[in-house]
């Protein structure tokens, strides 16, 4: 098992009459609400944790891109990325991801994850998001029914400019360019393991399966309403005839860890409710763009999770209901191991990105629950699927000689200095 | 006559098309708006099928039509009307376009100038004023919207949801996918501002041009009709009382008698 350490990164100061006097946590949010003062010290915290992570021997540290939207303050994941990676030297760098169709030209985005790869020292997990239809439509204005079809160019584009060795031309629908030719090129050859965050559409299942990507699914809606999206992907992986490596599949999941499960409901229930309460909130004509999903996925049944029934649903949710419908894994360390065991094998997944930071959690609550995860569940997850125990397809392959950024003056170690 | 007839047409493109038509006299083009057609009974088109031989082709992404995959942007909706137009035969059909259809007419009419005899514009999308913006109806929930769309949005609402009945699922998630397959194509040409430069090639519109605003036109403003008289100093206005954006479902007597009257020769510009 592979468990990475994510941050959505909310702004934590939505206030409790958020839902009665604001439309929308996302695209025309409130400016009033962002205080960049109070922002220099959330940015901080929040990068102080994602390195506290990565202390703990998480596998990886996870962050991701959205726009104008009160519950993610990245809306560039890669200068987070830059930051951790000149922090940090063991974990793998998640960025799941740059959603591709919003770069012009998208090579940008080859070059940016290329020098991630290249500071990191090989630790890129590169993600490609077609990106949520607040993000993508309403905010970066980009057309609904064209959105997957440039997806799907700059995608080619982007994995061609990492294959090719010479520079070459591009004569796209929605790009066109002379002298295509990617400098620097990434560690990871041919490129990053590239992760492609999905909300369940039958076109992303295959792309997937095709490509040899992971599929994340990134929900808010918990593991037992994911189980029936992720038998979908499932089905579609055996009918391509590939193998059932449970490192095709990825799954988002909010954990809060504590001594007893009443010391969890005590310390994070009020966190976790501002996060479906306030961060969620999202006026519904936002939610789906008309032309954004495919007619296929739309008969599939496949709707936003941000439609307003269901916003309605995440609203009304209790502690007790989000725990017992499995948004929320929370509890002792071994209502916690017990939760996850059934997810994992349910959902057959190889990698968990674990919300830990959850609303407007507060540092100690964020670090306390991750470092209880880290030494009393994380251990005793390890060997879940151990006819996999090798199968690293799916994961960053680092360099053995690259440098530990904190130990290094000038491009040198420390200690080849002091020799 | 009670109902139009419809056909089903080819276009070299690929795509296919399915025309109402009907009534005698001159041969008139009809784009539809973005909600698209009232089906063989709508009420406008039977009105101006009194005075002219109706032709309403349902644009790909409607009903009946297909192949919107293979249109993509403007020039390929505008080329799309005249492949329509040729397919059906009609060498100099006068033009009548509604809100979208109206920005397609427009869009034709300076494509193609000598085709053009006259045209007629309701409420048309197409250009845009900073200082007055037109209200986002692809982020509009769906019972917002007649009181977007209609002087009277009581009478309007049975109107826009064809009288499905939204409380039986099945008939919600009809409604949904019509209108993700509708407003997805309208998007290539309205999203996410309905601007696609028609101002840059206007100079080119010669027709004789009618514009007909209603008054209380709540979507796209009659303030536009101002600046359309400035791109086109020559057209007339005629504005419809008790009518919004969906003048003719609203007002189709004096939205289609205006339009007769200026295809005729001769039109009375209202204060």
């Amino acid at each position: 098992m592979k468990f990475v350490w994510f941050n959505l990164m909310p702004w934590p100061h939505m206030p409790d009459d958020f839902r009665e006097k604001h439309r929308s946590v996302w695209v025309d949010i409130d400016q009033a609400l962002y205080d960049p003062v109070e922002g220099h010290r959330v940015y901080h915290q929040y990068m102080d944790q994602l390195e506290f992570a990565d202390s703990l021997g998480y596998d990886g540290i996870g962050v991701n891109e959205h726009h104008q939207n009160g519950y993610g303050l990245m809306p560039s994941p890669n200068i987070i990325a830059a930051g951790l990676a000149r922090r940090t030297s063991k974990a793998a760098i998640c960025v799941i991801g740059n959603s591709i169709a919003l770069y012009n030209p998208p090579i940008r985005v080859a070059e940016e994850f290329a020098m991630l790869d290249v500071i990191s020292g090989g630790r890129l997990v590169a993600g490609f998001p077609v990106g949520t239809s607040m993000d993508t439509n309403y905010c970066y204005g980009q057309i609904p029914a064209l959105t997957r079809d440039k997806y799907a160019e700059n995608h080619d584009l982007i994995m061609r400019a990492w294959r090719e060795t010479e520079p070459f031309a591009f004569d796209g629908k929605y790009n066109q360019l002379r002298y295509v030719n990617c400098w620097p090129k990434p560690i990871q050859k041919p490129h990053p393991p590239i992760y492609i965050p999905g909300g369940g559409s039958i076109e992303t299942w295959d792309f997937c399966v095709e490509h040899e990507y992971n599929y994340s699914f990134l929900s808010f809606g918990g593991y037992l309403a994911g189980k029936a999206l992720l038998d979908g992907y499932w089905d579609r992986v055996a009918h391509h005839g590939a193998d059932d490596s449970p490192y095709r599949a990825s799954f988002a999941q909010t954990i809060c860890v504590a001594d007893t499960d009443a010391e969890a409901e005590e310390l994070y229930a009020e966190h976790v409710l501002y996060f479906y309460n306030r961060c969620l909130h999202v006026y519904p004509g936002f939610a789906d763009a008309p032309g954004y999903r495919t007619i296929n996925t739309l008969k599939a049944g496949a709707l936003s999770q941000l439609t307003s029934a269901a916003q309605r649903r995440f609203s009304s949710l209790t502690w007790k209901d989000l725990v017992e419908g499995g948004h929320v894994i929370a509890g002792s360390p071994d209502t916690v191991r017990d939760r996850m065991e059934d997810m994992i094998t349910n959902l057959r997944i190889g990698t968990v990105f674990g919300l830990f930071h959850v609303g407007n959690m507060p540092d100690w609550k964020t670090r306390y629950s991750t470092q209880l995860f880290a030494e009393k569940v994380m251990p005793r997850l390890r060997n879940m699927w151990p006819d996999y125990e090798n199968d690293d397809r799916w994961w960053c392959k680092p360099l053995d000689t690259r440098l530990d950024p904190l130990e290094t003056v000038g491009g040198l170690a420390r200690s080849e200095l002091a020799t | 006559m009670s109902a139009l007839d419809a056909i089903q047409i080819d276009t070299p493109k690929g795509t296919s098309v399915h025309v109402y038509q009907g009534g005698s006299g001159p041969d008139l083009l009809f784009l539809h708006g973005t909600g698209g057609l009232l089906g063989a009974e709508d009420p406008f088109l039977l009105r101006l099928a009194e005075s002219f031989t109706v032709h309403a082709p349902e644009l790909p992404g409607y009903g009946e039509s297909v192949g919107e995959e293979l249109l993509e942007d403007m020039l390929d909706f505008t080329l799309h009307g005249w492949d329509c137009a040729d397919a059906l035969g009609l060498d100099r059909p006068h033009l009548v376009g509604h809100s979208m259809g109206g920005m397609i007419a427009a869009e034709m009419a300076s494509v193609d100038n000598r085709r053009t005899p006259s045209l007629s514009l309701i409420a048309p999308a197409g250009v845009w004023l900073d200082e007055h913006p037109i209200p986002d109806i692809f982020a509009t929930l769906p019972f917002d919207l007649p009181a977007l769309l209609f002087h009277d949005p009581a009478a309007g609402a049975g109107a826009l949801t064809g009288g499905a009945d939204f409380s039986d699922p099945e008939a919600l998630v009809e409604f949904f996918i019509r209108n993700a397959r509708q407003l997805g194509t309208a998007g290539k040409m309205l999203f996410p501002i309905p601007n696609r430069r028609l101002s840059k090639r206007i100079y080119r519109l010669t027709a004789p041009t009618l514009l007909v605003w209603g008054e209380s036109d709540k979507l796209i403003s009659p303030v536009y009709a101002e600046r359309w008289l400035e791109l086109l100093p020559t057209a007339d206005l005629v504005t419809v009382a008790r009518a919004g954006h969906m003048a003719p479902i609203e007002q189709p007597d004096q939205v289609a008698a205006a339009i007769e009257k200026h295809v005729t020769g001769g039109t009375e510009r209202t204060a």
